[in-house]
């Protein structure tokens, strides 16, 4: 037993994080909400460049063949900058079956998560149903655009047309568990976000001749939102280790994995807010746009009591 | 990372497992915070010792079988699994003897531990006093030096001492500058206790014994007037007792007390209760399965949270503050996890008789959680301080 990541492996997250810091900071997360496809692209070609969206594609097809495992770390840091890019739909589940390549970008809707995001200006558009996955280029589908409350997710509702299934159902059952599992990174990654901007602010605001974080009512809402991260991640890099050996629980795991990281970024961000007081209440500060992509995070690819229904079904299969 | 045990731990997994299924009493003992109840958990304790399950992780030559880390979490699985009895001897074997093996000397080691493997030696944790409980540094019980007996002289109370009325020893703190602490000069408050290690049943010791809320003597009162203790039961330096002490709450909070066994077994047994209750003809309440669920994810959010711990204390890591996280953690998972079983059983979950009476017993032991080992309130100050950096003052 061995339940941690190699140094290879948190010296490629570091390396990223590094990255991710210079290219996807809260003004570029910003100049996605305003600008015309709600995307970052310095950020997207540093991470090609970086081989981030080909980690999981075949070697034969020009990838580093890596699995779930290699990338779970790096997608917690795309969501510590809530990045504005389609990261989880392209790196983890269409480059690894050959339905994007390149720089280009793949945008998924399933039933539990019905609409695209900056589908517009994807080159694939996946749609996994009960019987099975298609595959279609932008061009051939229609899209209707919704308004998302996090302003840098362009939403798309989409209609496939004729498009016939080209994957059997088994890879609609696997490209979902990805989904999942790299959104449950996300979630972590925006959690801890949440929790650091809220310490570095209640350590430099005073009330009553003193910093506010000092207060025990304060500290005691950081310590809870730390403590329930504390016990999300461990779920998280499971599921990946799960999903990397095929594991036959591994459906169980990333639900669990789900369950654990919307409830942890949930609750970040409730405290945060709260520990801001009112100037976490405009869009003038930073905070929201970390908060609205956890409110649209955690319920996207089945909200925490979803996949808890999922996981009743096994736990109470024999009733 | 490799999530799989290797072939010797999967064989001991599989040796505890049928040891325990042969051994384990049935019917389950009755509570071991009773006298009568003490003494058969104290047969059970030297039927494990006689196994060499006592104390696993221990040296060999003490009573142990030199187990990893991974082997004893692998046991105390199976032991919970196996609805093994709590260990009356505890407080002895996972937060005393850490700090022996610690602070202790060979000499000491050699002398008190296979003592308190065996069970013929219990203990119990003198540290809180009538005026000293969460501030345990305000603790005002105290030693005085008695240069021509070789020892030191104890005086004072200490209260809220678990299986106290039924121990052989107790290990705890004694002011042995009470100026200094007094002045609030240097050495202070924190530099001025030790760590003593004393024989309960001699002149001078008295033990009342206090009702706890399950109904249980599983609390007393220990008055010390004049007792003496001689230089070898001094645990760690002469006022250094703090600084002892501290490694010893390291090990409550953290890895050695509540074992994620414990919760996956309960957890597991929650979801069978749930079934029979519905078998039985009852209601299926989905909002009650639906906390279920989470419980049980949150007790295996525990185990995997404590295997990353153990990859990194196997590495050479030192457990630090994160320990705060795990107690808050586990103590608030076991509340949660007994109320569901009473909201299961509905208009049988008051009966203290009869087959369901061990829930509630449990339930009331879950509540103790929240407040001893340092109180939940203290651990997430430590949070915020010592994990996320925030001023003391």
């Amino acid at each position: 037993m061995r339940f941690e990541f190699s140094q290879e492996q948190f010296q490629f997250r570091d390396a990223v994080r590094d990255v991710l810091a210079k290219t996807c900071q809260p003004g570029d997360v910003r100049e996605a909400w305003n600008n015309q496809t709600g995307r970052a692209p310095s950020a997207w070609a540093a991470l090609h460049d970086m081989g981030v969206l080909a980690m999981l594609a075949p070697t034969e097809a020009g990838g580093l063949g890596l699995t779930e495992l290699d990338i779970v770390l790096i997608l917690e840091e795309t969501g510590r900058c809530a990045l504005p890019e389609p990261i989880v739909e392209t790196a983890l589940i269409a480059a690894p079956e050959g339905w994007v390549n390149g720089t280009d970008s793949a945008s998924v809707s399933l039933p539990e998560s019905p609409f695209g995001v900056w589908t517009d200006t994807c080159a694939s558009v996946v749609t996994l149903t009960a019987d099975g996955v298609r595959v279609a280029p932008r061009e051939s589908v229609r899209l209707t655009q919704r308004e998302s409350v996090d302003g840098a997710r362009r939403l798309f509702a989409i209609d496939m047309g004729s498009t016939a299934p080209i994957a059997p159902v088994t890879s609609t059952a696997l490209a979902f568990r990805r989904g999942v599992l790299g959104t449950s990174a996300q979630l972590l990654g925006l959690a801890d976000r949440m929790i650091e901007m809220t310490v570095d602010y209640v350590k430099e605001r005073e009330q009553f001749g003193v910093k506010i974080g000092t207060f025990q009512a304060v500290k005691h809402h950081l310590a809870n939102a730390r403590t329930k991260l504390e016990f999300a991640r461990p779920l998280t890099y499971r599921a990946a280790a799960s999903l990397a050996s095929r594991d036959a629980l591994a459906s169980q795991h990333v639900s669990m994995a789900k369950v654990q990281s919307s409830d942890a970024a949930s609750l970040a961000a409730r405290v945060a807010l709260q520990c801001h007081g009112a100037i976490g209440y405009t869009t003038e500060c930073d905070l929201h746009l970390f908060m609205k992509r956890s409110w649209a995070l955690e319920r996207a690819w089945g909200a925490a009591n979803w996949h808890r229904r999922m996981i009743a079904q096994s736990l109470f299969e024999r009733l | 990372m490799d999530l799989t045990f290797s072939e010797s731990e999967e064989q001991f997994r599989s040796e505890v497992r049928e040891w325990l299924t042969v051994n384990v009493p049935k019917p389950a003992l009755p509570s071991g915070d009773t006298a009568p109840g003490f003494a058969l958990h104290l047969e059970w304790e030297r039927k494990l010792f006689d196994a060499r399950y006592s104390v696993v992780s221990w040296p060999s030559d003490l009573g142990g079988r030199d187990a990893t880390l991974w082997e004893w979490l692998i046991f105390e699985e199976e032991y919970w699994l196996a609805n093994a009895p709590q260990r009356v001897t505890q407080n002895g074997i996972f937060l005393l003897a850490p700090t022996i093996f610690e602070f202790g000397t060979a000499e000491q080691q050699r002398r008190l531990l296979p003592k308190m493997a065996s069970g013929e030696h219990t203990w119990c944790q003198g540290w809180s006093e009538p005026n000293a409980g969460s501030d345990l540094a305000g603790i005002s019980s105290r030693a005085v030096r008695d240069a021509s007996a070789g020892g030191w002289r104890l005086a004072g109370q200490k209260t809220w001492t678990t299986r106290g009325a039924f121990c052989t020893h107790l290990f705890g703190l004694f002011r042995t500058e009470p100026e200094a602490a007094a002045s609030g000069s240097r050495p202070g408050r924190h530099h001025s206790m030790t760590y003593f290690l004393v024989e309960l049943d001699q002149p001078g010791v008295t033990v009342r014994g206090v009702e706890r809320l399950d109904g249980d003597l599983g609390f007393a009162e220990v008055f010390f007037d004049d007792v003496f203790v001689p230089d070898d039961m001094v645990l760690g330096g002469v006022n250094e007792g703090w600084s002892v002490a501290m490694a010893t709450t390291g090990s409550e909070r953290g890895l050695t007390l509540r074992s994620p066994g414990r919760f996956l077994a309960t957890a597991q047994r929650l979801i069978e209760l749930c079934k029979e209750r519905i078998a039985s003809g009852g209601a299926r309440d989905q909002a009650v399965q639906d906390r279920i669920v989470q419980a049980w994810i949150d007790a295996e959010a525990y185990r995997w949270q404590t295997f990353g711990t153990v990859t990194r204390l196997v590495d050479g890591a030192k457990s630090g503050a994160e320990s705060s996280m795990v107690k808050l953690f586990w103590s608030e998972l076991d509340v949660r996890l007994q109320e569901l079983a009473l909201e299961l059983l509905g208009p049988h979950a008051e009966l203290i008789d009869g087959d369901f009476a061990h829930w509630m017993k449990a339930y009331e032991f879950a509540l103790a959680g929240p407040i001893y080992a340092g109180t939940n309130e203290i651990q997430r100050n430590v949070v915020a301080e010592r994990v996320l950096g925030l001023p003391r003052k």
